[in-house]
């Protein structure tokens, strides 16, 4: 079931029609008026928090998978929870099911080409698409050399080994054109780290956790009274979308 | 059939820095100005909100506000041998999308260039003779900086810059760049507070005989009402800054500075959400009668106007004259034509990066222009005893500690698993580098053109990037990489590691959006597609504005500039274009 729909119809310049913001008429002395501007009350875009529960694009073997590696990329340890108790599994299937899953606003047209280092992805396969395929090649290759076990069965050693072998390159899975073994990884790494350090918002970073290991304060957007205090430490805690401004961010 | 729509005085094409000062500047002389933007339209209150835009992911991973490839992408390769292939996402530079461009999500480090850098191949040939730039194609602006000056002064007066002048009226002023050309005036707002890391590269720069001063920025410093009347707000070092748009009305952009007085004008319209496709022209080829741009639904219109001023950035200025055949295309074989000539970057690369177990920097409290900077070596340093020409702006400060972009970590640490927690846990916020931003001069073979066989949804040719950095741009960056290195060892850090500069432009890292050249300005047609006032030499009706008309980059960030030579124009056109419309320099 790859995902890889024409997306013309997702993206969203098609979506709204023509804006035309006349000027307004202000008279000969106009002063500044405060409706001047175009504006329309609850015109802006807040975020939507994730729904915590079920999944919408992992199947329950690849939720199995996507944990047990986002708990050896983050190992559970006296910093913080691992990867899987931070929320870096939904995270990731979150992302997957929307826009970045489908690469709806990259350039997606052919011809695909193989291409050098220095201009970057050039497979036709979509993140979503790459994981798909990616999971199941992984599951292939560990059942293949570990007598019929799967990823998640392994000791966290073994499972540390594999992923080393897929970073290094020493591991190949049977992947698809223009999509390499390592490149796999890296999408792993990527959105992992991604889903550990984002606003807990996106279904990772639970409880601000890896703000709170490296002591960032995250959402909080005032530092005129703490800049010229050299060499001492932030004196507060950290703060998120969600939990900065209850209420009113949460809606829709 | 596109619609017919009715004429008018002028029409913009973009709707970001120099599209807005266009508009400013050409409706306060009476002219009746239509802009057209393709992004949609974006204020403060209701898109900035500080509610939730301190959202990493969002704006700086998934880059919202950014121009997406899938509405226009750029193909690129290092040289002509290779196929140029699409980037199928913008990596190495941003461009923006949307009311107020690039504007709404830049740094706001505001420059000023050199006064020797306008007139560079002059000044060079002066100072040790043509062939120590051997191989590399650097020319004069066609304009000087006692011209501009005051441009340059009206730019800042508008987006309330925060910095120290180092040379006023000839008299140079202690605290601020020695090397400056001469101002004016001194900056409207005095600089930002000053964070740990450029307090301590302010003091050894100074020991190590250098002149730092406070990196004059468009994050303001204080409240101020610009030269327009609009107030902002000071600056409360957020660190969400680049790539984001500011939620204190503290960042220097259209909407914070021009839009208030802009868009309740008489005599303006925006149109938004709105993409041009093409600049017709007359069938003299002499003059453009109007632009065709097609709405969100691929209704088609077609817009008349006497005098278009393209302001699409840089990049795309350049492939707007190349699809509408605005001037003569530039061929790398013959080294003939003038559109697509001189694409320079930014040089990077090199510099010091520092790892203390004794300090701690609080990185997330930041500005995207919170720097100190040093100018010693600068393009004007003295080369006679060095294998290239160029130079380097060099500086530390704190822009942001947003953690999915940054988490440094001691050479050899392992990317994930305990051992990175553990090292990531223990560096964060005790970092502090030492970097700079190359010039970069223009070699036969960097230049810009239509890709054979990617289009865009249109169905139109794709802009075709082929760059590499030149040598001599390399052994710059490397040997000012290497003063960056003995400075930092001055402050005897636990762990300190250098980059270097290398061959071989990689879109995929992202390194400046100071994307420069193809459209440049000079004295001589056949060298430069536009005049020293940006008319294009060929159709006199058509004003090119952007970093596309540097004819090289230099050691800094180019708005400043960008801006300036707007005014410029703009000063051109309402004093001496309007009453006698045709070409203000005889080719
Ligand atoms: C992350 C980032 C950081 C930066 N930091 C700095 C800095 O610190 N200092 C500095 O000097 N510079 C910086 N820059 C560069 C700076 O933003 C640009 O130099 C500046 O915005 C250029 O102004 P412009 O008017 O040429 O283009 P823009 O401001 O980008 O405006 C161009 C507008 O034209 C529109 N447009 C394009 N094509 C069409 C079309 N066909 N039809 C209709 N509309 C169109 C675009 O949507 C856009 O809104 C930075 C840029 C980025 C992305
Ligand atoms: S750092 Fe300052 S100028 Fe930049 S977004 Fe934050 S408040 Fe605005």
């Amino acid at each position: 079931m790859l995902d890889n729909r024409p997306l013309k119809m997702c993206r969203r310049r098609f979506l709204a029609s023509v804006a035309a913001l006349p000027a307004l008429t202000g008279g000969a002395f106009a002063h500044t008026m405060p409706h001047s501007l175009p504006w329309s009350p609850f015109a802006g875009d807040p975020p939507k928090p994730i729904n915590p529960l079920g999944w919408y694009f992992l199947t329950p073997s690849e939720v199995i998978t996507v944990e047990a590696i986002v708990d050896r990329l983050i190992p559970a340890d006296h910093l913080s929870p691992g990867g899987k108790d931070a929320g870096c599994a939904v995270f990731i299937d979150r992302q997957l099911a929307g826009s970045f899953g489908k690469s709806s606003h990259l350039y997606n047209k052919g011809p695909f080409l193989p291409g050098l280092p220095t201009q970057g992805y050039q497979g036709e396969l979509t993140p979503s698409g790459r994981y798909r395929i990616g999971l199941k090649a992984l599951e292939d290759h560990v059942r293949a050399a570990n007598a019929g076990k799967s990823f998640a069965e392994l000791t966290g050693e073994q499972q540390d080994a594999i992923l080393s072998g897929l970073e290094e390159g020493k591991i190949t899975l049977k992947l698809a054109p223009g999509f390499s073994t390592r490149q796999f990884f890296e999408l792993l790494l990527q959105n992992t780290m991604e889903g550990f350090f984002a606003d807990p918002l996106y279904g990772g970073n639970k409880d601000m956790a890896s703000w709170k290991m490296i002591g960032f304060p995250g959402a909080r957007y005032d530092y005129r009274d703490y800049v010229e205090k050299y060499n001492q430490p932030y004196p507060h805690g950290p703060v998120s979308i969600m939990s900065g401004a209850p209420g009113w961010n949460v809606k829709g | 059939m596109a619609k017919l729509m009715p004429r008018r005085d002028v029409v913009i094409v973009g709707f970001g820095w120099t599209g807005a000062i266009l508009a400013q500047e050409l409706t306060e002389a009476g002219l009746d100005v239509l802009a057209i933007e393709r992004g949609p339209w974006r204020d403060t209150a209701t898109d900035f909100n500080i509610g939730y835009m301190p959202d990493e992911l969002r704006y700086a991973i998934r880059r919202e506000l950014f121009l997406q490839p899938s509405q226009e992408a750029i193909t690129m390769r290092n040289d002509l041998t290779q196929t140029a292939l699409p980037m199928r996402d913008y990596g190495s530079f941003l461009p923006g999308a949307g009311v107020g461009g690039a504007g709404v999500h830049w740094n706001g480090f505001s420059w000023r260039y050199l006064a020797s850098d306008f007139i560079l191949k002059t000044h060079l040939t002066q100072k040790y003779g043509a062939k120590k730039f051997d191989g590399l194609t650097i020319q004069d602006w066609g304009v000087t900086w006692d011209e501009i000056e005051h441009c340059f002064d009206k730019f800042e007066y508008v987006a309330g810059v925060s910095g120290k002048a180092g040379v006023i009226k000839g008299v140079v002023q202690p605290g601020g760049n020695p090397f400056e050309g001469s101002r004016s005036r001194e900056y409207p707002n005095p600089p930002l507070k000053m964070p740990y890391s450029s307090s301590l590269f302010t003091k050894a720069a100074t020991e190590y005989g250098l002149h730092p001063f406070p990196s004059p920025s468009a994050n303001i410093s204080r409240p101020y009402v610009n030269s327009l009347g609009v107030a902002m707000g000071e600056c409360t070092y957020c660190g969400y800054c680049e790539r984001f748009g500011c939620a204190n009305y503290s960042k220097a952009a259209p909407q914070t500075t021009i839009l208030p007085v802009l868009m309740k004008k008489d005599n303006f319209e925006l149109r938004t959400e709105s993409e041009v496709l093409t600049v017709n022209l007359h069938p003299d080829g002499k003059t453009a009668k109007s632009v065709t741009y097609v709405d969100t639904s691929g209704n088609e219109y077609e817009q008349p106007a006497d005098l278009v001023i393209m302001a699409g950035y840089g990049l795309m200025n350049v492939r707007m004259m190349l699809l509408s055949r605005i001037g003569k295309p530039y061929d790398p074989n013959t080294n003939e034509g003038v559109v697509g000539r001189n694409y320079c970057y930014q040089t990077g690369g090199g510099g010091a990066s520092m790892i203390f177990d004794d300090k701690r920097f609080n990185p997330f409290m930041g500005a995207g222009a919170l720097s100190s900077s040093a100018h010693d070596f600068n393009s004007d340093m003295d080369h006679s005893k060095l294998d290239f020409v160029g130079g380097c702006s060099i500086g530390s400060g704190e822009s942001n500690g947003r953690p999915i972009q940054g988490r440094p970590t001691p050479p050899g640490t392992p990317r994930w698993g305990s051992k990175w927690k553990d090292a990531t846990a223990k560096t964060y916020g005790h970092v502090m580098s030492i970097g700079g931003s190359g010039s970069s001069y223009a070699q036969r073979g960097n230049y810009l053109d239509l890709d054979p066989t990617y289009t865009d949804n249109f169905g139109r040719p794709l802009l075709r990037i082929t760059f590499d950095f030149p040598d001599n741009d390399i052994r710059m960056q490397n040997w000012v990489g290497e003063q960056c290195v003995k400075i930092a060892k001055t402050l005897n850090p636990k762990i300190l590691t250098s980059g270097k500069a290398r061959k071989g432009w990689n879109s995929v890292p992202y390194q400046t959006t100071h994307n420069t050249g193809g459209a440049i300005m000079g004295a001589d047609p056949k060298t430069s597609a536009v005049n020293r006032y940006l008319q294009n030499w060929d159709v006199s009706n058509v004003f090119v504005m952007g970093a596309c008309a540097f004819p090289q980059n230099s050691a800094m960030n180019p708005t400043g500039t960008v801006a300036a030579l707007a005014y410029w124009a703009a000063e051109a056109i309402t004093t001496r274009y309007i009453k006698n419309p045709g070409p203000l320099v005889q080719a």
